[in-house]
């Protein structure tokens, strides 16, 4: 409009007034006020970009791949102490530990690599170290050194945190949580040629082989209630396998199941809960033929094994239920992660990753639940020795044969999520078998987050779809009586009061659903039923009775007001559908309908489920239908229809080829709108269903949709966390698929105003 | 016959009919149930003593409030385990809400009609409002004072009245003191405290500054001190009374006064005592703060953080609102701008308001507040100020969520003015500007009100974003107080719907706070039922007006 305003032209005659100066003045407010407007009017656009963008910009991170860079190269310190066994980065990624097959240990400076200190383990003369193993990172980093007389020491290494002057420090040190005094193992003194340990608070196991035998030592501490001082009691076993091919041993956390892996491939898995007594429970072959084991590691939270081959691929397997209800050892998945042999397997101690080395020192960081590859980088030149990756899992540090030790740095913050597991099935460990599961927190550290968006997704769906059952008939016949039928008095009272009817909070129709009408469904299940066929029955037969009224009555109740006279009918109606409800369900089947649906049909009930979600969310959706689509049929021409009815057609007919063909974009928009509501409402389905991410079609479950699930754990999780992200992801999910419904219901809309306009 | 009726469609006109019927009936049903449910709350319910034998077990005193009866089948009862005589048709039971948390556990049990031998109303049952263990029941014996008594039998209950209220006197004094008086010294330290920790970290704390400090924190001290002597000598006075009743079972109960908010027999109430008393109920729910997790007392807070709530997000959304309604209307030029402002617009008011919740979340409160907090309030790191869930973020979420009630309503109203009036203007020489501000806009501004409110009524219901900007069941101190700087926009604040919501489904005793929870509802209806009625009013009359206009 601006162009045509003739205003802008004024000003030279203005100028030349001797109130010159407020005239400018007033131009001046008036070009700036139509800047601020212009801004305001665009400001809505960008309100809608903004929202969109941001939340991008929160979900993308997920789906970034990791980097690595490599900080600073040095020589091994100390090298002249032995070969290293084993590298340690403690959590500040300040400190790093080397243990030698010497029995030293050497502490150094991540960065630079200078000794910080260096002790060696205490051991009784005349003997040395024929094996090593580490207990478990997590475990405060206890190793366990096997000697050649049957003994073993076992020692922890710690790093104490203090603050002098603000600035921090690190201290290790050394700790014998076990005794200084040497553990004898293997009481013949046949040197322990394998070993592996486990240390818990209260109970500590140990399994060697020695001499062709595998021996297990469990030490328990018991309290005494009054003393302090704890006693420790000692079990042994020699386990009834022939272990002269045992080249690994591996115990979980839980001290519960042992893993003795062959060098040909073969895995013997124990159950050791009863410490005197180990029972073989599984024996297998885990690698093809033709391919040997060159690494083992347990996944974070020692349910899972990985197992790296000399074919370059690392499989998971994990102990699973079978359909008998008994443990077996399964393959959950396989990484292909190099053409060479896998030689070392490092897991992440918080998170389901872990980092693969292989004989042509490239390393490769995978994580398991979300099977991607987040990092592949040669980190060497030549065979790595040794590999360590720190506890929060952002640096690493690699000792190549040339004696060199890389230190690189990590970023991998969001490993645990990609599009298979968001949306697709995922084999967790423990399951089963693969399936969609939403759950995203646990007490313990060491759990496996489910993220697949799919339940959610599918609940959304479930009880939009329910809702729109419930809501679309009412509105849309609601609609075409108000708009085309209703007399325009009762049309004045009516549409207001539904449209009061989308007013009213959410909140208060969710604390009706869950805490009125589950219950009352729950008792009159049958009567619900019976509603659905006895009302429409009722206003059939009335309807079909009013004809032979007498014609003093007809006339005096005329056309427009058969909603009015049917409140009554319906009320009626529906007191007799649950009056019967009861005896009815005793009469046909025996007891509720509940337990019918229960014992004949398999179907269970929750008091909270998708029947209370329908009818509560399709009384929220009908007023946002019923309103569009009544305007629609409205403001459908009136020389369309008064053309048809001078035709002869009946005003049914005018209204079913006429008004609802001219009307039909609206009402699709209206429908669109109405589903739009659906999907992202959130306070009833939060308080009507029991918010179980279960895929059930059944309308007797519950279930939980995207939005209740934000509303229900976004105020718990993490800024910046995964879990964080993955709920704006979707957030991110609901605004597309509304706003994807909104701009199609707008634009068919702006069309249709066109269309009217221009008949 | 049948044939051509079907055929001429009366009954498919019928059957349309029939679903308007149908949502009128929803809407007004849902409406109704809310009232009953809601202001019944209130009215004193009789008081019924039972005499009640279980098979087998010795015969039991139980007193209470009878609350529901179920009636079941016999068949069916059968099926859940109850035992039935083959000449019973059903099994009838009541809810009784026999209260005395304290002495037996459980408010609430279920009493099968069978087994109640005899029932009455006597007129000395008494029902004890607490401040904590809910309610009890039972029959008054004595008053006493300091361990003695000094009224018995006929005498006590004016006795105790008169001694109840005293004892609320006292506790509004304490209650004064702590909150007020107290309340305000905790704040005056906190910003000291503040106050030395900026002059630290822009290194001028010098011996000056540090000595100032001193001295009025010693001034709040000294003041401190003076309160609590005051308190302890209110608490001394308010623990003297208390008095004894006898419970259900014969056993003597003695409650200090102190924990009583109210003590009546409903059974010897006469209609204006019960009107009376609803009324009183009625001002302790609307005036008072919650009480026992918020399952019994007042909604005051709630109350004022959603009218609070409210006011600074209509501040807001006016002016966003109404000039972008007014470039839709009076400036943009009808095309393909227009079309993408009026797709935003409805998409705005489209998209599910958790979506708001969680952008409001995320960028208001982490990016906006977070940096808000390392601008102007380093002192006060790690503790956030504004990089926190709290008013202002919950208030700019919801003008947000309302901005296009408010475009919609508004742009309304701009298009119904007709354009003579624009045109007239324009040709006596005022610019756009004067134009849109002398005539227009104020023509318009009934149309302004009728979004505002329509906008204030959305956000008054509004839950599921406010669960995560600022939100909390139980707000310490409300976001408006007498410390300096009085409106505290940081501050988290309780909300009406958020209350049902909370109250309704995270209590540890939902049975008991259901009737506190319909009550609440009520209020929220009965709010946001009158705001759309004014908005309709509001509208009608402004097209009646502008027709007249046009004609």
């Amino acid at each position: 409009m601006s162009e045509t305003n003739p205003i802008n032209k004024i000003p030279s005659v203005m100028e030349k007034s001797a109130s010159g100066y407020y005239q400018r003045w007033r131009l001046i407010k008036d070009s700036l006020a139509r800047y601020g407007v212009i801004a305001g009017g665009i400001g809505v656009i960008i309100a809608v970009v903004l929202i969109f963008f941001y939340l991008l910009y929160v979900v993308f991170p997920l789906f970034l791949s990791a980097t690595a860079e490599s900080v600073s190269q040095y020589n091994v310190p100390e090298s002249a102490l032995g070969k290293t066994v084993l590298l340690e980065i403690e959590e500040q990624n300040e400190v790093a530990a080397r243990f030698t097959d010497t029995g030293q240990i050497i502490f150094f400076a991540v960065a630079t690599g200078k000794t910080i200190l260096n002790e060696a383990i205490k051991i009784p003369e005349g003997t040395q170290i024929v094996s090593f193993s580490q207990g478990s990172p997590i475990n405060e980093g206890a190793v366990i050194y096997g000697l050649s007389d049957g003994r073993a020491v076992i020692v922890k290494h710690q790093y104490k945190i203090t603050y002098p002057n603000n600035v921090r420090l690190i201290t290790p040190s050394l700790k014998y949580p076990l005794g200084e005094q040497p553990l004898v193992i293997d009481e013949s003194g046949a040197a322990l040629e394998k070993i592996a340990v486990k240390i818990g608070d209260d109970a500590s196991t140990i399994v060697a082989k020695s001499a062709g035998k595998i021996r297990l030592s469990h030490f328990e501490k018991e309290k005494s209630l009054f003393a302090d001082e704890a006693s420790i009691t000692r079990t042994d076993s020699v386990l009834d396998y022939s272990a002269a091919d045992v080249t690994d041993i591996l115990i979980d956390k839980d001290e519960h199941n042992l893993y003795l892996l062959g060098n040909g491939g073969r895995l013997g898995v124990f159950d050791i809960s009863d410490k005197s007594a180990p029972v073989l429970i599984q024996e297998l072959n885990i690698v093809e033929a033709e391919h040997k084991i060159t690494s083992v590691a347990f996944l974070n939270g020692d349910l899972s094994l990985m197992i790296g081959d000399s074919s370059g691929l690392v499989s998971q397997w994990s102990k699973v239920r079978d359909k008998l209800n008994r443990f077996a050892m399964q393959k959950i998945r396989v990484f292909k992660v190099s053409d060479k042999a896998v030689i070392s397997i490092n897991p992440e101690q918080r998170r389901k990753g872990f980092m693969t080395l292989d004989a042509s020192g490239i390393l490769g960081i995978y994580h398991s639940t979300s099977e991607r590859e987040m990092i592949k980088e040669r980190v060497s030149n030549s065979r790595p020795e040794a590999a360590a990756i720190s506890p929060r899992a952002n640096a690493l540090l690699v000792q190549s044969d040339d004696d060199k030790i890389n230190f690189w740095k990590v970023d991998n913050e969001h490993p645990e999520v990609s599009l298979g597991s968001l949306w697709r099935e995922v084999w967790y460990e423990s399951y089963p078998k693969p399936d969609y599961i939403w759950q995203s927190s646990s007490a313990n550290s060491d759990f496996e987050p489910k993220y697949s968006l799919t339940p959610l997704v599918f609940g959304t769906l479930k009880a939009a779809f329910y809702a729109m059952l419930v809501a679309m008939p009412l509105a849309l016949m609601g609609a075409i009586y108000t708009a085309y039928f209703m007399t325009s008095r009762m049309r004045q009272i009516v549409k207001p009061a539904i449209e009061l009817m989308g007013a009213l909070p959410t909140v208060v129709l969710g604390f009706l659903a869950g805490l009125w009408l589950a219950p009352f469904i729950e008792e009159y299940l049958a009567g619900l039923f019976a509603l659905l066929m006895i009302v429409p029955l009722a206003v059939m037969l009335f309807a079909y009775a009013w004809q032979y009224l007498p014609a003093t009555i007809q006339q005096n109740i005329p056309d427009g007001w058969e909603a009015a006279i049917l409140i009554p009918v319906i009320l009626l109606g529906g007191w007799f559908a649950f009056a019967v409800s009861v005896p009815l369900e005793s009469f046909l089947f025996h007891g509720t309908l509940r337990d019918w649906f229960k014992t004949e049909l398999g179907i269970g009930y929750d008091q909270r489920n998708a029947l209370v979600v329908g009818i509560a969310m399709g009384f929220a959706v009908i007023p946002t239908i019923f309103s569009i689509a009544e305007d629609a049929i409205f403001s459908v021409p009136k020389h369309l229809t008064v053309g048809s009815l001078a035709l002869g057609a009946t005003p049914w007919q005018t209204m079913m080829e006429v008004v609802l063909l001219t009307a039909s974009p609206g009402i699709f928009s209206a429908v669109m709108i109405g589903l739009g509501r659906a999907v992202g409402e959130t306070m009833i389905v939060l308080m009507a269903t029991g918010n179980t991410p279960v895929m059930d079609i059944s309308v007797f479950q519950g279930l939980r949709t995207l939005a209740a699930n934000i509303a229900v754990e976004m105020p718990e999780s993490e800024v910046d966390s995964t879990h964080y992200r993955v709920l704006f992801l979707a957030a991110l999910v609901l605004f597309m698929f509304t706003f994807v419904f909104n701009t199609l219901a707008e634009i068919i809309r702006q069309r249709l105003r066109e269309k009217y306009s221009s008949l | 016959m049948m044939k051509s009726w079907f055929k001429s469609g009366a009954p498919w006109i019928w059957l349309n009919a029939a679903a308007v019927s149908a949502s009128l009936i929803m809407i007004v049903g849902v409406l109704g149930l809310v009232t009953v449910r809601g202001a019944g709350h209130f009215w004193p319910s009789q008081v019924t003593r039972f005499s009640y034998q279980e098979e087998g077990k010795q015969p039991q005193i139980i007193i209470g409030e009878k609350v529901d009866t179920s009636i079941t089948p016999a068949a069916m009862a059968k099926s859940t385990g109850f035992k039935m005589a083959d000449d019973e048709d059903t099994l009838v039971q009541f809810l009784i809400k026999t209260g005395n948390r304290d002495v037996t556990g459980a408010d609430f049990r279920w009493l099968q009609e069978r087994n109640v031998k005899e029932q009455s109303d006597p007129a000395d049952m008494m029902v004890v409002e607490r401040r904590e263990w809910g309610n009890f029941y039972g029959q008054l014996i004595e008053v006493k004072e300091s361990g003695k008594t000094i009224a018995t039998g006929e005498q006590a209950w004016p006795v105790l009245q008169t001694k109840i209220k005293d004892a609320l006197a006292v506790f509004k004094e304490i209650a004064h003191l702590e909150k007020k008086e107290i309340g305000a010294i905790n704040y005056g330290l906190e910003r000291l405290r503040l106050k030395q920790k900026k002059l630290e970290l822009e290194n001028r704390l010098d011996d000056a500054a540090k000595r100032q400090i001193a001295a009025e924190k010693a001034g709040y001290e000294d003041q401190y001190k003076q309160y609590q002597t005051q308190l302890a000598g209110l608490y001394q006075k308010l623990r003297l009374d208390s008095l004894v009743a006898r419970t259900e079972s014969g056993s003597t109960v003695e409650i200090p006064l102190a924990k009583v908010v109210r003590a009546f027999q409903p059974n010897a109430m006469s209609l204006f005592d019960k009107i009376a008393h609803y009324g009183t109920k009625l001002v302790e729910f609307l005036g008072d703060d919650p009480r026992e997790a918020n399952t019994e007392g007042g909604i005051f807070p709630a109350i004022f953080g959603t009218v609070m709530m409210v006011m600074i997000m209509s501040v807001i959304v006016t002016p966003f609102g109404v000039i972008a309604a007014v470039y839709l209307r009076e400036y943009a030029k009808q095309g393909f701008t227009t079309r993408l402002i009026r797709v935003a617009v409805n998409n705005l008011a489209g998209v599910p308001s958790v979506v708001y919740g969680v952008f409001g979340l995320g960028f208001f409160v982490y990016i906006l507040g977070g940096n808000i907090d390392q601008l102007f309030f380093p002192e006060s790191a790690p503790a956030p100020v504004y990089g926190t869930p709290g008013l202002l973020w919950a208030s700019i979420t919801l003008a947000l969520l309302t901005l296009p009630v408010v475009i919609v309503s508004t742009e309304e109203g701009l298009a119904r003015i007709p354009s003579s009036i624009r045109e007239g203007s324009l040709a006596l020489g005022a610019t756009k500007l004067e134009t849109l501000w002398l005539t227009v806009l104020p023509m318009a501004s009934p149309a302004m009100m009728t979004g505002l409110i329509l906008a204030v009524a959305r956000a008054a219901g509004e839950v599921a974003p406010l669960m995560l900007v600022g939100v909390v069941k139980l707000a310490p101190t409300l976001p408006l107080d007498g410390n300096f700087p009085f409106l505290h926009l940081d501050r988290k604040f309780m909300h009406l719907g958020f209350h049902i919501y909370d109250v309704g489904f995270q209590s540890p005793n939902v049975e008991a706070a259901r009737p506190l929870v319909y009550a609440t509802a009520l209020l929220l209806v009965l709010v946001i039922v009158v705001l759309n009625l004014a908005a309709i009013v509001i509208r009608n009359n402004l097209r009646e007006k502008y027709r007249a206009l046009e004609g």
